[in-house]
């Protein structure tokens, strides 16, 4: 189980340093390091990222929910799709759902424009591609698990039975 | 002219901690380790569930005892997680938090002269609870070398065996002490020969991380008393959602116990009380129906937490018993100082706030409750603080 007390204590705070990590699961420091080793040799850990409030800042920052459409043959399966699209630097997350659209893309830029040329011209042309909607997203509430309101204060009081 | 106050009131000091909230006040960067609340907020389902009940009217008196629903979920609740079988129309009452059904107890319970043995350090209210009710106090202090639990030794050495009845509290507020079943089994063997009723505030089950040296994973399972044989007849539990679903502030709790005395108990409470809060018991039930998950997310959360509190005081030189249970840690504080100079002076120089041991009663002085209801970050901060002060001394 210590492996996965590592990874729980990473998806809480991936800036956690190994020496917390190993404090709070009863590892040692080494071992901590080890295990997160092992995690990202095999491909369990894939990275560590920021989580951001584009809102706060002053360069705007363009997000897109895309959904996609396709249509596959014999010799074209999702996979040899999603190989295609994963490779756009401006696409950030692609997942194949079920429902009403085949794929769930998430693609960022720089601007409205920009997003719409990167859809129009490098998605939207791809032969497999029946149909894309583009939702612009307005505001964002919550990334990753952490709400990007402005936060509760602790109302407690300092000391309580 | 002045108003006199009754003498039962009198007997009563106001609470020790009282003069640290001022101090507190004084600074604006203050760290609280002194809270016995969580710091995560009611599960959002049941938060929901209590609107939704407010937006339908349900804003009456519910029956004395609680919704039948509630205690319907109650029962099997204690039943499926801590094999405690209770009759929800006879044996389980809702009360206005845990604490209600504790003062309910000792008020059905305590003539005037009757004793009652607390097992100390322990949750401040037993004590003004049996001197309101009109019984006398007998601490029965428990020792760090015992790991706080309870033992028979202690028992004996304050007199117990004359009492009539013995307030326990496992996972224990302020030490974060548990009791496995193989240390029960003795204190209660000691109950029933000296024909003793037993409260067992078990607010803190849920709250239960190791038992018997299990692995790094938490998820220890907590021992009622009143499963240990012939103990059932003479124990009332108490329990409810402030700790383990972060209901503090709607203040829902209950007893299990038997018939007769649940019926004493609500004679009280139909008079007092009339019914816990409505709002609240929609809270709770949803609470037992959909929110299990989010509870072990909190204890998930505590351990880690644990740990890191206990290895943190342990680095810095302060001895800490290993604690297992509830969200405290009760560490020493080093030679020369006393719990309370010791809490003050951190509070005053450092901005870290804990409660000084000794406010538990006997066996607490020399220790600090140190809670870890509190996000890693600031435990970080804390704790490095408290380094801090104890090297300015070195």
């Amino acid at each position: 189980m210590s492996e996965r007390d590592v990874l729980e204590s990473l998806r809480e705070n991936a800036r956690y340093s190994t020496a917390d990590i190993a404090r709070m699961t009863d590892l040692e420091e080494s071992e901590v390091e080890a295990v997160i080793e092992e995690l990202e040799a095999a491909g369990v850990v894939r990275g560590y990222q920021a989580v951001v409030d584009w809102d706060k800042l002053e360069d705007e920052r363009v997000r897109a929910e895309v959904e996609l459409n396709v249509r596959l043959d014999r010799e074209t399966g999702y996979g040899d799709i999603a190989e295609r699209l994963v490779q756009f630097p401006e696409v950030t997350a692609l997942r194949l759902v079920s429902g009403d659209y085949d794929f769930d893309m998430e693609v960022e830029g720089d601007s409205i424009r920009e997003v719409s040329q990167f859809i129009s011209e490098k998605v939207a042309p791809v032969p497999e591609i029946t149909q894309t909607v583009t939702h612009y997203v307005m505001t964002s509430y919550k990334e990753n698990g952490i709400e990007l309101g402005d936060g509760e204060e602790d109302d407690r009081l300092s000391y309580s039975p | 002219m002045t108003i006199e106050l009754s003498d039962r009131v009198n007997a009563v000091p106001p609470s020790g901690i009282r003069r640290f909230f001022e101090i507190a006040e004084e600074r604006d960067d203050v760290i609280s380790l002194g809270v016995g609340e969580p710091d995560f907020s009611t599960p959002w389902a049941a938060r929901d569930a209590a609107i939704a009940s407010l937006e339908q009217g349900k804003t009456s008196y519910t029956a004395n005892r609680g919704k039948r629903e509630l205690r319907e979920a109650i029962a099997d609740y204690a039943a499926d997680r801590f094999d405690l079988g209770y009759d929800p129309d006879e044996e389980i009452i809702v009360t206005a938090g845990a604490s209600e059904a504790v003062d309910l107890a000792f008020r059905a319970l305590v003539d005037p002269g009757d004793t009652v043995a607390i097992a100390q350090p322990s949750y401040i209210s037993y004590e003004p609870g049996v001197v309101f009710a009109g019984g006398e106090v007998l601490p029965v202090p428990t020792r760090e070398e015992d790991e706080f639990r309870l033992t028979v030794e202690t028992l004996e050495a304050a007199g117990a065996s004359e009492a009539d009845l013995l307030v326990l509290c496992y996972p224990n507020n302020p030490t974060g002490a548990i009791m496995r079943e193989s240390d029960l089994e003795p204190v209660a063997e000691f109950a029933r020969e000296h024909d003793l009723t037993v409260l067992s505030d078990e607010i803190y089950a849920e709250l239960t991380y190791e038992v018997d040296g299990s692995d790094t994973s938490s998820g220890g399972t907590h021992t009622s008393i009143a499963t240990l044989p012939g103990m059932r007849e003479r124990t009332v539990v108490f329990n409810g959602f402030s700790k383990a679903h972060a209901m503090t502030g709607l203040r829902l709790g209950y007893a299990l116990a038997p018939a007769d005395v649940v019926g004493a108990m609500n004679r009280i409470h139909q008079y007092t009380m009339l019914s816990a809060p409505t709002t609240a018991q929609y809270a709770a039930l949803e609470a037992l129906e959909s929110c299990d998950d989010e509870v072990k997310k909190m204890v998930d959360q505590y351990d880690r937490r644990r740990r890191f509190v206990l290895s943190r005081f342990r680095e810095i030189g302060m001895d800490v018993f290993e604690a297992k249970g509830a969200f405290y840690c009760f560490p020493e504080v080093p030679e020369g100082w006393t719990a309370e100079e010791f809490a003050e002076a951190i509070l005053r120089e450092q901005g870290v706030a804990v409660v000084p041991g000794d406010v538990f009663g006997d066996g607490g002085e020399g220790h600090l409750r140190v809670s870890y209801a509190t996000g890693l970050e600031e435990l970080r901060e804390a704790l490095g603080r408290i380094e801090a002060f104890l090297e300015e001394r070195d």
